[in-house]
């Protein structure tokens, strides 16, 4: 086995064979070690630029979740409280978030240890988009072509994928409970996906073949989800605390059979050691690799979400109500289960668990827009890309040439809303 | 379209929730169904809506078997008002109208014009197109009862069921609830009520099946069968009847307790205080405040 083999984490873009580089694998320091002059030199020459531009990328990343983002907030409710109904937040709401979610992007592949001009960036990535010769790549270096390509633009497209995901799966989860405090990490479905993660890594079976990995990831979220449902939930209403003891008892029994499993099988140091850092969520070293595992099961995922967005409103009316519309609750109750566990397990197989992603982000969006999943679905998925791709900038920069777990990151935004939710809540989805 | 009950039963565990109940709502026409807590009404109203299945008997639109729709098709024939309207999440009345539209639209479809102009159309004959934009969370009791009932008009459908449609509500929303509804009854519409308050369902529906631990006890048009024998001994009370100003009879109950002169003392008082009998502050409850509708409000943020 080679070093790459042994990384749970890259293990998957082994499979693709020598594609991977040293590079991909630490961005950092040792990357441009590793791949010697080429990368320090590009490290050299936008040396000043560089720093300016990190600088400015995060005040912007920082402004936009805080400051701006709460004035943005605030606005739009007291104008949703002034034209009730007209929803015109929801209309400028989509494209807004699709614009910010491309700047996000662009800004998460060109900053770094090694700053990227945007231009440089822009142009590979077209040059990648558009057939061979269209764009002149003649002054950007091999190195900077690789550092875009094939190590942050997928770091910033699984971001994406995972952010979506759970946001998506978030607000699926808030509507199947009619509970306000579902979320997936905290009602310990993604602890149940990292389980079945787990499994396959301490079989080997991850090694084997990719699809695996998403496979068992899916399966644990959906034994836990299963779980969680038949536990906490009576009469189609879960209350708070069935929701979140059930929720709590499972993540730490799922986090323990994970812990225990690897612990037995400590093949080697390493091993463990990639494991346990992989649990606690983080997108260091991913590979486009990565990004195949996950993107068809949150593609699906996202067409089977739409597939119910009028059911998933239906729903927060109440099942009778719902069935008397039309709804064949059971087989949507099922459908629903399948899909939110199914992004869950993408998400949880290439991140790790990445805790409030879904909780906060459809909150925010719920404020602005309105309760109506029709427009809240999309808008989670997108404003679930952008938050995840932001606060990985965040992990990647705010201590280098540290990274920051990105689960830590979205902890300490997550965590104090969640309470502040729990504070609130007067009962049912009043929050909402 | 008439919804038919035929000897329809509904058993869970060793428990029969209803017993071979015969009940026809027909076109044009306010049925009520009525009896104490606990009688079957509201089982008897879902077995009607399709909601539950009978484990006996068979439950009928227009002689087709209930069981012979799906979901869909059936929420367009046939359409159900809870008597809990409460709504937890902040949806305008517009939006809550328009999921009415939701068994005529297909998964990718969003509304269309067509679907607007239904949604238009039922609110504007419930009397909530003025609260259109408004969230559902902030209306009255009254309102929200009319904003559900115009996602129910808005369906499409010929039959509507309620269930306690007058719960909670203050008088005067009582009596704006129930002339909608008698109006969409004389427009054609298939009405069909779970009541409890007995002087609602003298004076508003045509027909009534009086239902007692789970079984019909009576049916036939409501002035008939509403004689003061069969509520005496429906409803564990004693009934008085005065004539409304109106003409028609308004109920006064009493409380009938085995082996005291309360009669005598009501009678008295009666008689002292009342020379000819006219709708007035009887000494004990009238029916208007049901233990149903001992339900707090609930209030959101």
């Amino acid at each position: 086995m080679t070093d790459t083999e042994r990384r749970p984490g890259v293990r998957g873009a082994a499979a693709t064979g020598r594609a991977v580089t040293d590079t991909e694998r630490r961005p950092g320091v040792r990357g441009a070690a590793a791949t010697g002059r080429a990368v320090t030199d590009a490290e050299r020459r936008p040396g000043v630029r560089g720093a300016a531009a990190t600088g400015r990328a995060v005040t912007d990343a920082e402004r936009r979740p805080g400051v701006r983002g709460a004035a943005a907030t605030g606005r739009a409710v007291t104008d949703a409280e002034r034209r009730p109904g007209v929803r015109g937040a929801a209309r400028v709401g989509l494209p807004l978030l699709a614009v910010l979610l491309v700047a996000a992007a662009v800004a998460g592949i060109a900053v770094g240890s090694t700053g990227i001009a945007w231009g440089t960036v822009v142009r590979v990535l077209a040059s990648r988009a558009l057939p061979a010769g269209w764009i002149d790549l003649g002054e950007i270096s091999e190195a900077e072509q690789v550092i875009v390509w094939l190590i942050r633009t997928p770091r910033v497209v699984v971001a994406a994928l995972v952010g979506g995901a759970l946001a998506v799966a978030g607000t699926q989860m808030q509507g199947l409970f009619r509970n306000p405090l579902a979320e997936p990490s905290v009602i310990g479905i993604s602890q149940g996906a990292a389980l079945g993660a787990v499994v396959t890594f301490v079989s080997g079976l991850a090694a084997a073949a990719v699809f695996w990995l998403p496979l068992f990831a899916f399966a644990g979220a959906l034994a836990a989800l299963a779980t969680v449902y038949a536990v906490a939930t009576r009469a189609g209403r879960t209350p708070i605390a069935t929701l979140l003891l059930a929720g709590i008892a499972l993540g730490s029994l799922s986090t323990a059979v994970a812990t225990l499993l690897i612990s037995l099988s400590v093949v080697n140091w390493q091993v463990a050691n990639e494991v346990v850092f992989w649990l606690m969520g983080g997108l260091d070293n991913r590979t486009w690799t990565h990004v195949w595992m996950c993107l068809p099961p949150v593609a699906l995922g996202a067409v089977a979400a739409r597939w119910h967005t009028r059911d998933l409103d239906l729903l927060l009316l109440g099942e009778e109500t719902a069935a008397s519309l039309g709804v064949d609750v059971e087989r949507v109750r099922r459908t629903m289960l399948a899909t939110a566990a199914m992004l869950t397990g993408a998400a949880v197989a290439v991140s790790g668990v990445i805790g409030f992603v879904g909780l906060i982000v459809p909150h925010m969006l719920r404020l602005v827009l309105g309760p109506s999943h029709r427009t809240l679905l999309p808008a989670a998925m997108l404003g679930g890309a952008l938050f995840v791709i932001v606060c990985d900038l965040l992990a990647r920069t705010v201590h280098p040439p540290t990274e920051i777990r990105l689960g830590i990151i979205t902890a300490a935004c997550g965590a104090p809303f969640f309470l502040y939710l729990l504070r609130r809540q007067r009962g049912g989805m009043a929050a909402l | 379209m008439s919804l038919r009950l035929d000897r329809a039963s509904l058993r869970i565990g060793n428990r029969h929730l209803v017993r071979d109940v015969t009940v026809e709502a027909l076109p044009a026409r306010v049925t009520a169904l009525i009896g104490p807590n606990g009688a079957g009404k509201s089982t008897a109203l879902r077995l009607m809506a399709g909601l539950w299945t009978p484990t006996g008997g068979r439950a009928s639109l227009d002689a087709t078997d209930l069981s012979g729709f799906s979901r869909q098709l059936l929420a367009r024939r046939i359409s159900f008002v809870p008597q809990d309207t409460h709504v937890d999440v902040p949806f305008t009345v517009r939006e809550l109208v328009t999921m009415g539209r939701h068994p005529h639209l297909g998964r990718f479809d969003d509304p269309g014009p067509a679907d607007a102009a239904a949604v238009a159309a039922a609110m504007s004959r419930a009397d909530v197109a003025h609260l259109a934009g408004r969230p559902v969370t902030e209306l009255s009791g009254g309102e929200r009862r009319r904003a559900v009932i115009a996602r129910s008009l808005a369906t499409g459908s010929n039959v509507i069921l309620l269930d306690e449609p007058t719960a909670n509500l203050d008088v005067d929303h009582v009596i704006e609830t129930l002339t909608l509804l008698r109006e969409l009854a004389e427009g054609g519409a298939t009405i069909a009520l779970a009541l409890h308050d007995l002087n609602v369902v003298s004076r508003w529906a045509d027909t009534v099946a009086v239902l007692q631990d789970g079984r019909v006890r009576a049916t036939g048009p409501s002035a008939e069968v509403l004689d003061d024998d069969l509520v005496a001994s429906v409803f564990g009370v004693r009934v008085e009847r005065l004539t409304a100003g109106d003409g028609r009879p308004a109920l006064v109950f009493h409380r009938r307790r085995a082996g005291t002169p309360t009669n005598n003392v009501t009678r008295n008082w009666d008689d002292s205080q009342r020379g000819n009998r006219r709708l007035s502050p009887a000494p004990t409850n009238t029916s208007s405040a049901g233990p149903r509708s001992a339900r707090p409000t609930e209030t959101s943020s």
